[in-house]
């Protein structure tokens, strides 16, 4: 009987395996999180991808911007400004592990708010540069 | 090719070959601390790799102390002009993997644990005969990037047989 349960137990773990899909969430998804956090801000009037692709190329603070490690070209091959490790694209069109884990792309943007900014970006910021990133085309 | 048909002589050849591969971890994990620095090793945990890997690449552990590993983890906001903070349970898994395969060598009287790699006397030591100028190249860039002149690094080898520096 326990060996039967065992093998219940077994069959029931690799089933909920193939039900996880790969990907926590779809990158609709997570401009969805951000838009919910946005609309909460005062005279919020949706995000815009011309604005997300101006804040990503802008140098700011210690002449560093997004594409200082990204590239100009967000479906390139990115390159860390300090120690020249490969960074894979950053558009979901040329990489499709991006945007799918809400954690991680939460740890990203503080981080490298921080180096570019000094300071976290707003989810209006956020906003913007995913909706350009995901309107690059490969 | 033949087929071993009898379970228990089956089990055997099981129990025997990883016996092999258990040894055989042991004999690399003896040259730890020897001559043998560059000797391949590939100690590894997942997050780790995908942490400490992400701004540069992964640096082995056995390259410093438990203790210099200790004063980076808890230094991670401040980490060489990066904030490289994480969740605590992460960072409590991977400073237990970072302190468990450390250097054990012994170490220079140090007042504060030193925090890089390549201001230990032992990296100094094996790299003195590395010209100023391939330091200074830009495809170098920084001591710290180890990958590009030690061509396996990747794969935990810094044997000197597998060193090209960069023209
Ligand atoms: C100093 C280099 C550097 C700069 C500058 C930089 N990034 Fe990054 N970024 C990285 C690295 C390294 C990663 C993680 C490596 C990886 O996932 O391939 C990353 C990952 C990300 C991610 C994670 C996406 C995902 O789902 O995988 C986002 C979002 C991101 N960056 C946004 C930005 C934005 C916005 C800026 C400008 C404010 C910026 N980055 C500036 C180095 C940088
Ligand atoms: C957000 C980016 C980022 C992350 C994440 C990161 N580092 Fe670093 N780290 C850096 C930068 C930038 C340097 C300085 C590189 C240089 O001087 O060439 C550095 C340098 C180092 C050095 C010194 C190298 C030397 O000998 O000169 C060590 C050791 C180190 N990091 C360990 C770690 C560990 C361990 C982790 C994971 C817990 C980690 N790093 C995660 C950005 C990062
Ligand atoms: C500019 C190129 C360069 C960089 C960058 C570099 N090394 Fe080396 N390294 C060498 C050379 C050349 C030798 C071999 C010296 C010799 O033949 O005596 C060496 C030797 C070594 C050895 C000894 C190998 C052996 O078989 O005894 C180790 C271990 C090592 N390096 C680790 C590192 C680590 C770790 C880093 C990054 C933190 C690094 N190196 C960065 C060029 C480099």
């Amino acid at each position: 009987m326990r060996r039967i349960n065992f093998v219940i137990g077994l069959m029931v773990a690799a089933a909920g395996l193939i039900a996880n899909p790969a990907f926590a969430e779809t990158p609709v998804e997570v401009l969805a999180t951000i838009k919910a956090e946005a609309s909460g801000t005062p005279g919020f009037m949706g995000f815009s991808a011309d604005r997300g692709e101006k804040f990503f190329k802008t140098k700011q603070k210690h002449n560093l911007s997004c594409s200082s490690c990204h590239t100009d070209n967000p479906t390139a091959q990115g390159k860390h400004s300090e120690t020249d490790k490969i960074i894979k694209p950053l558009a979901p069109a040329a990489n499709e592990e991006r945007f799918t884990d809400l954690k991680k792309v939460a740890k990203w943007f503080k981080r490298n708010c921080n180096d570019v900014l000094d300071r976290e970006c707003t989810p209006q910021e956020k906003g913007d540069v995913l909706s350009y990133l995901l309107t690059v085309k490969k | 090719m033949f087929k071993i048909k009898n379970t228990t002589l089956r089990f055997v050849v099981v129990m025997l070959a990883m016996c092999a591969t258990m040894s055989a971890v042991t004999v690399s994990d003896a040259w730890a601390d020897g001559d043998h620095e560059g000797q391949k090793r590939t100690v590894s945990n997942a997050k780790w790799k995908d942490e400490c890997g992400a701004c540069h690449f992964a640096f082995p552990p056995r390259f410093l102390p438990a203790e210099s590993w200790r004063a980076i983890m808890s230094g991670l906001d401040k980490h060489f002009g990066s904030n490289a903070t994480m969740d605590e349970a992460t960072a409590k898994e991977i400073t237990g993997f970072l302190e468990k395969n450390a250097s054990t060598k012994k170490q220079e009287v140090q007042a504060k644990p030193l925090l890089r790699i390549t201001e230990t006397r032992w990296f100094k030591s094996e790299h003195r005969k590395v010209a100023e100028r391939d330091w200074k190249n830009p495809k170098v860039k920084s001591p710290a990037n180890c990958g590009a002149c030690h061509t396996q690094a990747d794969s935990g080898d810094f044997d000197e047989d597998n060193v090209k520096i960069p023209k």
